[in-house]
């Protein structure tokens, strides 16, 4: 059966197709639709993890004890799980393991557009990138496959246009894949030093096969065609390759690492000039210049963001296809929606002056105007820490006028410790934890404080007023996300507080809550102020004589009647 | 076989990501290959966001190039400002009368610009306004828009009525399957072909 599938979907399928039965991750964008795709198979387990290092190691236990295990996250995911993946790279597995890791080239939704393929060269592991939905399928099996037969972890590269791109995929039936007997094999297993010295001579034998056998591979294929044109390239890039010079000479990785050089000396003897196509760091440029061969590379192409056919075809042919130039309009970032309950935190903490230092999720909004609110955003859970050493840096009173927010599902990730060591080392902080139950920016998934699985069954939930107390701080108090005055309240005090207060700003997404809700509107009182714009809501506009609330929009969250000083915003039922 | 590229644009929420899935749908119903390339994650929460749909015998970039969309369907008029170098020499903006204010425009800082589209007429773009949440609120649900501008869309390409028909009823959810269907009808009966 043929069927439209975005590439996520695809891995999913492929791991289903390969008998994996045991699938952990964090979500991440653009990676998370694979392990929720995954969780709709009732053949596979399947978790989210509260971040990328539980999930592989959870992911490397089922390897150990026999299972194919599948471990998904996106590019800055592979940061938090690179300790235990560069070790299991030594003790290899019993069960076939799949990294996969879905890299953000152009940062549709990311801090950085770092490059996975590095990874796979400093741990040692073999690595395969597919170009749409049907490689996406075919990999993830082959992975499986020389995951056991190398004794290796596999990884497996998207990027954003493969993850979230459809294309037609023919679906076969699962494998019966036995679970494997499980031994006790400390010499394997146990990564003490003597141990991992053998290990470490396994990872060199394995690699210089993987190199020889790579290039009798099938997914390593030359094109030939025009000689006078030969391009290296991977993944989605070859696609751009083919839309842009159909004519070409292409060698198409499917393994990016390690590169089957004696293909790449063939294909560069046979082609007058050489080019290395590449996204991001110039990985394949690199070695293949190592190799002392001539080739071109990032003197034409840039490190940055995304390519695509028409720049492939420029940078190669010096051709540029005349379009016309784009209209000058207005942007249009993202915003919080209406009825957020990020927001009113944001409207008091930017009221109050406070240097804020935040993190990773929907909230990183609160950076934007008219909120304004944010200092510092770096990495998932930096928040905290950040906060303790600005404190440290600049003193007690410093930190009067200072807090650190944080999303519920990322305290969880990796604030926890953050707290931890302010507590420790006797740091002054106040940690406002944004908590809407939920995993938001990423389409709203489970988490242990949400107290249900990726499968939708109860669980036990975490009690955050319990952690945040276990943890040290002297004071745990939960506030309405949409209550400002108490907010406000809050803030002041704990912030003149000695030692680590946490306020939990309480409130779900409002996006979860599907109920139907009145309105506000805008009576003839309003004296065009704008005062309430400064909420940055997405239902309130500017109008010549008064603001307008966009019934459509808004979900009666009440912020804008409580900010308004004329008594002009009243609720209406809807 | 038909080859036809298609850009999306609107505004987060809008439902350009459905929309995409019922022409990806369609075009695999008529044996053609086919790829969709959707934005999901930060860059939807109320931005402005674009899907490609590519259609034809073998489609390679799932992403179309400035001045490679035949159609440029936009939900909104600011967007199909921004992505109208997209289409083609000979193409077609449909486009949804609706306003939606960005950020920059509520906060006084950029004004919204009112003649837009207008604008883009006198540019020479082939356009076709459509007032979809109108059509989409006649039909019972003003979040049918989009599938009010698919309607017109089958209509001006002379897309076969029952196939599209068949292709959004596959690909909406069931508990709103009549409304949707409804809107295809309203949203292809609007348009009337000289």
């Amino acid at each position: 059966m043929k069927k439209l599938l975005i590439g996520n979907a695809a891995v999913a399928r492929g791991a289903y197709e390969a008998g994996v039965r045991v699938a952990c991750a964090y979500p991440g964008t653009p990676s998370t639709e694979i392990t929720e795709e995954i969780s709709k198979y009732d053949e596979i387990y399947s978790e989210w993890s509260p971040n990328e290092k539980v999930a592989l190691e959870v992911a490397i236990g089922a390897s150990i004890g026999g299972a194919r295990a599948i471990c998904c996250m996106k590019h800055v995911g592979v940061n938090v799980a690179a300790d235990p993946l560069f070790t299991f790279s030594y003790t290899g597995v019993n069960g076939g393991l799949v990294l996969v890791c879905a890299d953000d080239p152009g940062m549709h939704s990311s801090q950085n557009e770092q490059d996975s393929r590095r990874y796979a060269l400093a741990a040692h592991v073999p690595m395969l990138e597919p170009s749409d939905s049907q490689e996406a399928k075919d990999f993830t099996r082959l992975a499986f496959e020389i995951s056991e037969n190398y004794d290796t972890p596999a990884m497996l590269r998207l990027t954003t246009r493969v993850a979230h791109s459809q294309s037609v995929v023919e679906l076969s039936d699962p494998e019966r894949v036995e679970l494997k007997p499980y031994a006790k094999d400390a010499a394997k297993y146990v990564m003490v030093p003597a141990n991992a010295r053998e290990r470490h001579k396994a990872v060199e034998r394995r690699m210089k096969a993987l190199a020889e056998d790579c290039n009798g591979l099938p997914i390593n294929r030359i094109e030939y065609g025009d000689r006078s044109v030969g391009i290296i390239c991977s993944g989605n890039v070859y696609q751009y390759v083919k839309e842009a010079l159909p004519q070409a000479s292409v060698l198409k990785l499917g393994m990016v690492h390690p590169l089957p050089q004696r293909l790449i000396r063939e294909f560069a003897k046979n082609v007058e000039q050489l080019y290395i196509a590449e996204e991001l760091e110039p990985v394949i440029e690199t070695q293949v210049k190592a190799m002392g061969i001539s080739c071109k590379g990032k003197e034409l192409f840039t490190v940055q963001g995304e390519y695509s056919a028409g720049m492939i075809r420029q940078a190669i042919t010096g051709e540029a296809k005349a379009a016309l130039q784009p209209v000058l309009v207005p942007p249009r970032p993202p915003v919080l929606c209406a009825g957020c309950p990020h927001r009113g935190v944001f409207y008091v903490l930017n009221k109050l002056r406070l240097t804020v230092s935040s993190d990773i999720g929907c909230y990183s909004l609160g950076a934007s105007k008219p909120l304004n609110a944010i200092d510092a955003v770096l990495c998932m859970g930096a928040s905290i820490g950040m906060a303790h050493g600005m404190e440290k840096a600049r003193g007690r009173e410093f930190a009067r006028k200072a807090v650190a927010v944080i999303g519920d599902s990322t305290f969880i990730h990796s604030g926890i410790t953050g707290l931890i060591d302010a507590v420790y080392n006797k740091g002054n902080l106040t940690l406002i934890i944004l908590d809407n139950s939920t995993t938001g920016m990423t389409g709203h998934q489970h988490h242990p404080a949400s107290g249900f699985t990726i499968k939708n069954e109860p669980t036990h939930l975490l009690n955050l007023e319990a952690l945040c107390l276990a943890c040290g701080a002297s004071s745990v108090r939960v506030v309405d996300s949409y209550d400002m005055e108490g907010l406000e309240n809050a803030i002041k005090e704990e912030t003149g507080r000695d030692g680590v207060s946490v306020i939990i700003a309480r409130r779900s997404c409002v996006l979860l809550d599907k109920g139907r809700k009145n309105y506000y509107t805008v009576n003839a009182k309003c004296t065009n102020c704008k005062l309430c714009l400064r909420l940055g809501c997405p239902a309130i506009t500017s109008g010549e004589k008064a603001s307008a609330i966009d019934k459509s929009l808004c979900t009666a969250c009440g912020l804008c009647k409580k900010v308004c000083r004329f008594g002009a915003v009243e609720e209406a039922q809807r | 076989m038909m080859q036809l590229n298609v850009l999306i644009a609107g505004v987060g929420g809008q439902g350009t990501l459905l929309a995409s899935r019922v022409l990806g749908r369609y075009a695999l119903a008529q044996g053609s290959d086919c790829k969709l390339s959707e934005v999901h994650g930060m860059s939807q929460r109320g931005g402005s966001v674009v899907t490609h749909v590519k259609m034809g015998e073998k489609v390679y970039s799932p992403v179309i190039e400035p001045g490679g969309a035949d159609v440029l369907l936009a939900f909104e008029a600011l967007e199909a400002a921004r992505y109208a170098h997209y289409v083609k020499k000979g193409g077609m903006i449909i486009v949804s009368t609706q306003k939606i204010m960005p950020m920059s425009v509520v906060t006084g800082s950029a004004k919204y610009p009112g003649d837009i589209l207008d604008k883009l007429t006198e540019m020479g773009y082939n356009m076709v306004k459509v007032d979809a949440v109108g059509t989409a609120e006649r039909a019972g649900n003003i979040r049918a828009a989009n599938i009010v501008m698919i309607g017109c869309m089958a209509k001006l390409l002379k897309i076969d009525y029952g196939q599209m028909r068949k292709a959004v009823g596959e690909s909406v959810p069931q508990k709103s399957l009549e409304v949707n269907l409804k809107a295809f009808e309203e949203g292809f009966n609007a348009i009337k072909l000289p």
